[in-house]
């Protein structure tokens, strides 16, 4: 298997007596979506907070293309390589779709970000920002306002903001939710054509995208991965069916 | 196309060059006088306006960056008029009632005022962010109070205003002029920076700092970077208010001066470019409208405060150009 560009080791988090990470290690190789499973409060967004650098772990490091980034803070792994996208859309609610997708080019360029110059006359900005806008199929919703769109359309904008930025790894906190079927069914051939850009941790409830989508699926349940292994493989996982799939595996 | 807001800010600059002009040629000086009262409170707005509209930081210490401008202008117009040295070691500093000098003692000392406050006062936000400002800004207060060697409590007077080159300062329509000119200078320097990488980021961070933050932005040196402009503005209107009264003392430090500061920019609408113009003009005309009636007047102001923040939040400037809040990182934003 290639070097994995994101490998985390160990980590564990505590909040009082609750262990929301356990010993968690997994790793995330070239060109692949491994999906993270788990029940809700399993501790995934916990997890992917500690990968962005949001959250210190109790233990554990974490490593992104050999280096080693676990005293680094959310800004250094930003820089880094690391594209977050967040369970609750974390947008800046008064500007233009535009404008938020701006930002993301514009933290991406890590140059001084200007003084004086017009920032939304800075073609190399506003053309990152369109393609990106395009790709999510938000390109007609560039002039409104993020607080007029729609749950949904706020979702996408957040995977657009994720894509300017152009990162070596994409983390992916439930970027479905909300979607509706229709929504899904758009993000995911997009998905499958980002992979080969940068290999994508994804986090996700619905399970049909997770099965069409994902290489690996590693299951969080209590803070520990119980499995780890092929779509295949978590299907036929007995103790994965027990502790989570249920009814669902079914399909 | 102009927005109604473009059409309410050109009324405002016009307005206040025309009142004074017109003044000027009636002899009201009084008149003319108000007008620079006008100009420079609405200049240590713009400032103020910089730090709290576009960077959401409700600083209750910009008295301390008003006063050190106007203790820059006072001190070394002091030692102009006493011919005294400020220094003799290790070079001789002489004082100086040069304008153009005055001025940038007074927005360099409080630019670094503010990157030393700031430094220390951003690492926390919220209520306690209003409380370190405000008891870094009652510090100076009470320095300058007693400290004896210019003035203490009684203040510092400047005999004769400063000089500008090619200016008689001393005709108040002409020195008005270079109020308005600074305050028109600090509006565009203030609408470029709104526009800018710089002033998106800064919006953004007001907004959600997390989202700043995952595109590798952090957003505590934006924020500095705030409030130094910020403080070196209002600096500059400091000096230009000591010219104006040609006297400073401690009030100009204390916390009652940073509020109005506020007052200006919350009575015109926060975030609104223009907003401490509309705000000073209108506290200046209900200063002296309903001061000359009553001597509790500020009872009145508080009652229109009250009204604007309940009901009014974008200000006198969002009440006439209508609610929504202007996206001060221009293009885009409303599409109606
Ligand atoms: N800052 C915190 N302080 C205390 N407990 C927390 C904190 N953050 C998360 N938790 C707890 O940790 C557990 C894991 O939460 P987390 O948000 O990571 O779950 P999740 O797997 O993302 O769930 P979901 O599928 O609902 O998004 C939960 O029990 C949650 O209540
Ligand atoms: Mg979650």
């Amino acid at each position: 298997m290639a070097e994995p560009v994101l490998k985390i080791e160990g980590i564990s988090k505590s909040f009082g007596a609750l262990k929301a990470s356990d010993d968690v290690s997994l790793d995330l190789v070239p060109g692949e979506i491994h999906a993270l499973i788990g029940p809700n409060g399993a501790g995934k967004t916990t997890l992917i907070a500690q990968i962005a650098g949001s959250l210190q772990p109790d233990r554990g490091r974490v490593h992104l293309e050999g280096r080693d980034v676990t005293a680094l803070d959310t800004v250094a792994r930003a820089r880094a390589g690391l594209g977050r996208t967040f369970q609750i859309s974390s947008l800046a609610m008064e500007d233009s779709v535009l404008q938020n997708a701006v930002l993301g080019a514009l933290g991406a360029r890590q140059k001084p970000l200007g003084l004086f110059a017009r920032v939304m006359k800075d073609r190399d900005l506003t053309e990152v920002a369109m393609q990106a806008l395009r790709e999510v199929g938000l390109e007609e919703y560039a002039k409104f306002r993020v607080a007029d769109l729609s749950h949904g359309q706020r979702r996408q904008l957040e995977v657009a903001v994720a894509l300017t930025l152009q990162p070596h790894v994409f983390l992916m906190d439930e970027p479905m939710a909300g979607l509706g079927a229709e929504g899904s069914a758009q993000l995911v051939p997009l998905l499958q054509r980002l992979k080969s850009r940068a290999p994508i941790l994804l986090v996700e409830h619905d399970m049909d995208a997770v099965f069409q989508l994902a290489d690996r699926i590693s299951v969080l349940v209590y803070g520990r991965i119980i499995a780890t292994g092929t779509p295949d493989e978590i299907r036929a996982n007995a103790e994965v069916r027990e502790a989570y799939l249920g009814e669902e595996d079914a399909a | 196309m102009i927005s109604r807001e473009g059409l309410i800010n050109t009324a405002l600059v016009f307005g206040l060059l025309l009142v004074p002009l017109w003044a000027h040629f009636s002899d009201e000086p009084y008149i003319v006088t108000l007008s620079t009262r006008v100009a420079i409170l609405a200049l240590a707005g713009v400032g103020l306006n910089l730090a709290l509209g576009l960077g959401g930081l409700v600083s209750l210490g910009h008295a301390m960056f008003f006063g050190i401008g106007g203790y820059a202008a006072g001190i070394l117009a002091s030692h102009a008029q006493s011919y005294t040295p400020l220094f003799e070691w290790p070079v001789v500093i002489e004082g100086t009632q040069f304008m153009p000098v005055i001025w940038l003692v007074a927005i360099v000392a409080s630019a670094l005022v503010a990157l030393l406050t700031g430094a220390l006062s951003l690492r926390t936000s919220g209520v306690y962010f209003i409380m370190i400002t405000l008891a870094f800004g009652q510090m100076f207060y009470y320095f300058t109070i007693s400290w004896p060697a210019y003035g203490g409590e009684d203040g510092l007077s400047i005999y004769v205003r400063d000089r500008f080159p090619g200016l008689n300062t001393l005709v108040p329509i002409q020195f008005f002029g270079l109020c308005f000119a600074a305050l028109m200078l600090a509006l565009v320097v203030v609408a470029r920076i709104a526009r800018s990488g710089f002033g998106l980021a800064l919006n953004a961070a007001r907004q959600n700092e997390a989202r700043v933050r995952a595109v590798g932005i952090e957003p505590y040196r934006l924020r500095l970077a705030a409030f130094v402009i910020s403080g070196a503005i209002t600096g500059l209107a400091g000096a230009l208010y000591a010219d104006l009264n040609r006297f400073v003392s401690p009030a100009m430090f204390s916390w009652q001066t940073s509020g109005e500061i506020m007052v200006f920019v919350i009575l015109g609408g926060v975030a609104r470019l223009f907003g401490p113009v509309a705000g000073a003009a209108l506290f200046i005309i209900l200063e002296e409208v309903l001061g000359g009636m009553s001597d509790y007047w500020h009872i009145w102001l508080g009652l229109l405060l009250l009204i604007v923040v309940l009901f009014a939040r974008g200000g006198l400037i969002g009440l006439i150009a209508g609610q929504a809040r202007r996206d001060s990182a221009g293009e885009g934003g409303g599409h109606g």
